[in-house]
């Protein structure tokens, strides 16, 4: 099975409070930010990693991984650390923050993927940056290919990936066949989600991501990573979407206490106006 | 700001340390320090996360990195798992098989060293005697080889991970006076004549137990041996330098932690109508903090620097941990201070890193023996 991991670097998010809005709030200035994949991301890549192996013997893969993410030079480390966890190959498609949006990514990871020929494309739901949640759906229309995006579990089983969503009334369990897109929550990283078709089904992982050994993140180091250009996947390089204005969300108003029931509904109702 | 010296290896580690600390320790920190004890699990955990053994060579299971490496992790395990008492833990292996390393054959290395370095077991050295700890070269505890094997009897004591140890790398004397007599044996749990005779109180460092061992008539096979009989002095020599940076680079983290834990608590604390940073008193009192954490770090990295480039280093060694001994506990008082009487109270932090921080400047070779050795090393 050949996977196809689209991973984008996001600003720490813990250390959001570091984030600069010059004056005018047309931009954001990233300078000095710490830069970590995106969650939702890491949560895809170690899915994939999972349905490339045995649980019991990760080391003997049985599959390709590809990591992929659009980006300046300087998110390379990003890749290598992908890389250091199990994945085979990367490619950085040169690219900076500000010359893309989820429309432009969908056209170029499509022209991506049109040579690369992945069984399955495993991303996350969602960036935590933008909050967009857009990729995956674009992508799978641009391809004509089905999608099953939130996934919560996935099992191979007979050729197929059985994806099981979380939705309000329960859980939808979709059957999809390759080639196919499959965007994840953040249960896929849970220790009984995720099963290749040769993990046993008693088979338990950590909770979480997988971590890298040292002697795997210098081996990472020899890992092809390959270069692409923007413009040899799309000639379409025009935005869709115009950021108009940043601003930080409002600071946080100290708290009154109300007298009883009947002041608080009131306050909910006049001053919160959330009733 | 990326340490000096330091590459996308280092940051890469680190995140990973950052990330088990928060999600494996930081939760249960405080109920680990209040019982005593944290789960033995956690060290297979740790191993299977990478993060023991990162100095260790491959092939015995480790991760073939240097001390740089494992002392960057080890500083975020610290601050990001705020349980001093768990990672000294969890570390006592870096300093009990050092000596297996330098002097153990093959056979003994493949033997005691993977399990260790999996998690599955756990090391500690004895060196210390209830009679004496600086003074080494005196150690009175003796081994007389009789056939196969050796018959050890003495004490040793303040052995960090000794109540739960599998394996002990201990200091005996097997020949004369001096530290040409003294060698160094594999004792494992459960030899005939070894038993954990207390587990000691302490003033800190509650996570990690620390030992007094006895050992009657103990038959040690003489196949645990390390090195030549009368060897062990100078692999115990070199293997102190090396724990001097592990104990400086410690206290680095400890005061940082104490340090941001004192800054956040300012911000929020008002008294007389403003933030206590509001004062500049106080908050010179805090940059004086950070300017002597900045001092001791740099200090402990030229050491660390010094040592992956080959240079003699002990005297740097030993500078480096008086003065990030005497930083941490200067640090850790001003914390408390600063913290007032919620200072004063276990459920604070900095409480327990003040009794953690007074460790430093007596463990691993105490402020006045690195005085001495820097005596030495100068020429007077």
């Amino acid at each position: 099975m050949k996977i196809l991991v689209p991973l984008k670097r996001v600003a720490d998010p813990d250390n959001a409070n570091k984030v600069k809005i010059p004056a005018g709030g047309a931009t954001i200035d990233t300078t000095g930010l710490e830069w970590k994949p995106n969650p939702f991301d890491e949560y895809a890549l170690e899915a994939a990693l999972r349905l490339t192996e045995n649980g019991a013997s990760p080391k003997a893969r049985q599959g390709e991984v590809v990591v992929v993410s659009f980006g300046p030079k300087d998110m390379e480390p990003t890749l290598r650390s992908a890389l250091a966890t199990g994945a085979d190959r990367a490619i950085r498609v040169d690219a900076k923050d500000d010359q893309l949006d989820g429309a432009l990514v969908a056209r170029a990871l499509k022209a991506l993927i049109e040579k690369e020929k992945p069984d399955y494309v495993l991303m996350g739901k969602q960036a935590v940056d933008g909050d967009s949640n857009q990729v995956g759906q674009m992508l799978a229309q641009l391809l004509g290919w089905p999608q099953a995006t939130f996934a919560a579990t996935i099992q191979e089983e007979a050729g197929a990936l059985l994806v099981g969503r979380e939705v309000d009334g329960g859980v939808l369990t979709l059957r999809v066949k390759g080639p196919a897109i499959v965007t994840v929550d953040l249960r896929i990283v849970a220790p009984t989600s995720v099963f290749s078709k040769s993990t046993a089904r008693t088979f338990k992982y950590n909770d979480g991501v997988r971590f890298a050994p040292l002697p795997a993140i210098m081996a990472a180091k020899k890992k092809p990573l390959a270069e692409v250009k923007l413009s040899e996947l799309t000639s379409d390089t025009a935005l869709r979407v115009e950021y108009v204005k940043f601003e930080p969300p409002p600071g946080r108003q100290a708290g009154v206490k109300v007298k009883d029931v009947g002041d608080l509904v009131h306050r909910l109702k006049n001053d919160a106006k959330v009733l | 700001m990326q340490p000096l010296f330091e590459t996308e290896v280092h940051a890469q580690l680190r995140a990973q340390a950052r990330r088990f600390a928060q999600q494996e320790i930081a939760p249960h920190a405080r109920s680990w320090e209040e019982a005593g004890e944290f789960p033995r699990e956690l060290y297979r955990k740790a191993a299977e996360a990478g993060l023991l053994g990162l100095s260790f060579p491959e092939h015995l299971g480790g991760g073939g990195g240097d001390l740089a490496l494992a002392l960057a992790t080890s500083e975020e395990l610290l601050i990001h798992g705020r349980s001093v008492g768990t990672v000294v833990g969890l570390g006592s292996l870096a300093i009990a098989l050092p000596p297996l390393l330098s002097l153990g054959s093959e056979e003994q290395q493949r033997r005691f060293i993977p399990p260790v370095l999996a998690g599955e077991k756990i090391a500690a050295l004895a060196i210390t005697e209830p009679s004496g700890g600086s003074d080494v070269a005196r150690l009175q505890t003796r081994a007389v080889r009789q056939g196969d094997h050796y018959v050890v009897n003495g004490a040793k004591t303040f052995i960090t991970s000794g109540c739960r140890a599998d394996l002990l790398t201990v200091a005996v004397r097997t020949g004369g006076e001096g530290h040409g007599g003294i060698s160094l044996l594999v004792v494992e749990r459960g030899t005939p004549g070894f038993r954990v005779s207390r587990k000691l109180d302490k003033m800190g460092w509650w996570a990690s137990d620390t030992a007094e061992l006895s050992f009657e008539d103990c038959l040690v096979p003489a196949a645990n041996l390390l090195g030549a009989e009368n060897s062990g002095f100078l692999a115990i020599l070199q293997n102190f330098a090396t724990e001097r940076l592990m104990l400086a680079s410690q206290c680095v983290a400890i005061a940082q932690l104490a340090y941001q834990e004192t800054v956040a608590y300012a911000r929020e604390r008002h008294a007389f109508g403003k933030s206590l940073t509001g004062f500049q008193v106080l908050r010179h009192r805090l940059a004086d903090m950070a300017t002597r954490i900045a001092a001791a770090r740099a200090l402990t990295n030229e050491a660390l620097h010094r040592l992956a480039l080959g240079h003699d280093v002990t005297a740097l060694a030993a500078m480096a941990k008086n003065t990030a001994t005497d930083m941490c506990c200067e640090v850790c008082d001003q914390a408390v201070q600063l913290h007032g009487g919620y200072g004063y109270m276990r459920e604070f932090l900095v409480e327990r890193l003040f009794r953690d921080a007074r460790l430093y400047p007596i463990g691993g070779g105490t402020r006045e023996i690195m005085n001495e050795i820097i005596c030495k090393l100068e020429g007077y």
